[in-house]
């Protein structure tokens, strides 16, 4: 196990977040906290509850998670890309680290970023709107199982990615709107049918629904399909990394 | 050769695109010498190195780094290399101690803050620890990164065209420094486009031309073997043609017939001097001044690359 090295990936990453800190910590926080105003504070009032919980209340766990979602993307893929961009790759595909190794240096500081946004946006909420976290333990397993997954999912499309515009592709284009019809909004139940079921397709349906549970005890799925769905896209995402990696794709010649 | 460093065989790359950039190159190192590379662009130099690094998986072949296959063994091989790449890639925004900091962790070894300050002191950059990257100047950069190469300590260390681009003083001093690391046992690989630098600092050379290793020899073997003598003889009054009596050394009539060139093996017991000049003597020939001159390693390389399609 190359530790010294696994760190010094660890260390590079955090320093390149905290010398752009305003992007990408304080620039999402700010968006969502307009959400919060917006949404919560000033429409709030007028609209009724969500299984029990207040509409203001409600939205603080899915607009927690949409702003994670973009953030663990961009992290990650911009992580692993900029050295493929700039051509300082070349050290890490020479170094003598394995590639599960510069996978959990580069996942793990992304991880850590988006697990800080999520508490720092959470925090600000409470200003706004009465937030209650009933399972904090639970809000925090899946808080860094939904970040571990959507980070590896970045650091795929980081490897993918040719160019800067790939790299914004699929979070914008894919991620976004699926937050947006994933219930981030709503509680599913609300839908009729067929677009409920069909609704129940969408993954991060299930991945709100389970932290949305940690915080006020109510859930769009059970909470074991939000587990299972939560480590399935881990899964599935370091399947793709690891063929990656064996095959060299686009990162070796 | 016993206990070569680096042993390289049956190393074939054939990318994607279907060029075969190298062509079942075998190739050993010997253990604290200076081995320069030397080829035209696209020969396959960089290809080579990176193959031996990790960066492109060859079509096939083997690489053993001290006697351990380089691919199994990935670790041990790669802790003990060192590569300063081509192109200035570089982190611009990081500063140049944490760049070459980071690069010692990279590679599993711990911090050392006293080597990193030795590095850069050696290198002239200690009083630029501090600035970024990016405000380097090209030199300067090139400087940072042999100092990210040597951060761990490597047995081997590649060059991969080590002075494109620096300055006559920058180059000379880092001749220098690629000599006191060779003096403190470090192996070092270099390719270049400067036969001067080869011939300045290269105990051996090897010539690679379309993927091929074409000619690997001690540097003065090289230029014993392939380097040719040439004996200039002006003359006092311009012949029209050589006269047939010379026809057995195999002269040639130049400058406008005021000059010949005899072309002799310096190592050979008689190289024909002498009767030549007897010759020239008989046929009343006379001259007012003679000089030789010896190969380069430049008209070697030139002759080696491009003599098969003359």
């Amino acid at each position: 196990m190359n530790g010294h090295g696994i760190a010094a990936i660890y260390r590079f990453e955090m320093a390149r977040w905290k010398r752009t800190l305003w992007q990408s910590l304080i620039t999402p926080v700010i968006t969502t906290a307009l959400y919060f105003v917006v949404f919560g504070s000033a429409l709030g009032s007028r609209m009724s509850t969500m299984d029990g919980v207040s509409f203001a209340a409600f939205i603080v766990p899915g607009l927690t998670l949409l702003s994670v979602f973009m953030q663990s993307i961009f992290n990650a893929s911009f992580g692993i890309y900029f050295p493929k961009f700039t051509g300082t790759i070349y050290e890490l595909l020479s170094a003598p680290i394995s590639s599960f190794e510069a996978v959990l240096a580069y996942v793990g500081a992304a991880v850590t970023k988006s697990v800080i946004l999520a508490l720092v946006t959470i925090a600000t909420a409470t200003i706004f709107v009465p937030v209650h976290i009933n399972h904090p333990i639970a809000m925090i397993l899946f808080l860094v199982g939904i970040s571990a997954g959507f980070c590896l999912f970045g650091f795929a499309i980081g490897v993918w990615a040719q160019n800067f515009e790939q790299l914004q592709i699929i979070p914008m284009l894919i991620i976004t709107p699926l937050t947006f019809l994933g219930g981030a909004f709503y509680s599913v139940k609300a839908l009729h049918d067929p677009f409920r079921t069909i609704t129940l397709f969408n993954p991060i349906v299930h991945v709100i629904s389970g932290f949305r549970w940690s915080f006020y005890s109510v859930a769009d799925v059970p909470v074991w399909s939000s587990v299972l769905v939560t480590l399935a896209i881990i899964a599935g995402c370091m399947a793709v990394i690891a063929w990656m990696f064996r095959t060299g794709y686009r990162l070796k010649q | 050769m016993s206990d070569p460093i680096l042993s390289i065989r049956g190393l074939r790359k054939t990318y994607g695109t279907g060029v075969d950039a190298l062509k079942s190159v075998d190739l050993d190192i010997r253990r604290g010498e200076i081995f320069a590379l030397l080829g035209p662009n696209g020969a396959g130099k960089t290809t080579l190195i990176n193959i031996v690094c990790g960066i492109v998986t060859p079509s096939s072949g083997e690489v053993l780094v001290d006697g351990r296959n380089w691919q199994s063994n990935y670790r041990y091989a790669r802790e003990r290399i060192g590569l300063v790449p081509q192109e200035l890639t570089t982190e611009a925004f990081e500063s140049v101690w944490n760049t070459v900091s980071f690069s010692r962790g990279l590679f599993g070894r711990p911090r050392n803050n006293a080597y990193i300050e030795d590095i850069l002191k050696r290198l002239s950059l200690f009083d630029k620890c501090n600035s970024e990257m990016r405000f380097l100047s090209g030199g300067m950069k090139r400087r940072a990164m042999i100092a990210k190469a040597l951060s761990h300590e490597p047995a081997i260390l590649f060059l991969d065209e080590p002075t494109a681009g620096v300055d006559v003083e920058l180059r000379r001093d880092m001749w220098d420094l690629v000599r006191k690391l060779r003096a403190d046992g470090t192996t070092i690989i270099l390719t270049t486009h400067y036969i001067e630098e080869a011939e300045e600092m290269a105990d051996r050379v090897g010539v690679i031309s379309k993927g091929e290793l074409i000619a690997v020899d001690e540097k003065h073997d090289l230029m014993a073997k392939m380097g040719k003598k040439t004996l200039d003889i002006v003359l006092a009054e311009p012949l029209a043609s050589v006269p047939p009596e010379l026809s057995e050394w195999n002269v040639e009539l130049g400058d406008n017939g005021h000059q010949l060139t005899y072309q002799f093996d310096s190592h050979a017991e008689r190289t024909g001097i002498a009767s030549l000049m007897r010759r020239l003597s008989d046929l009343g020939i006379t001259y007012k001044d003679l000089s030789t001159h010896q190969s380069s390693l430049e008209e070697i390389f030139v002759e080696l690359v491009h003599g098969g399609s003359k």
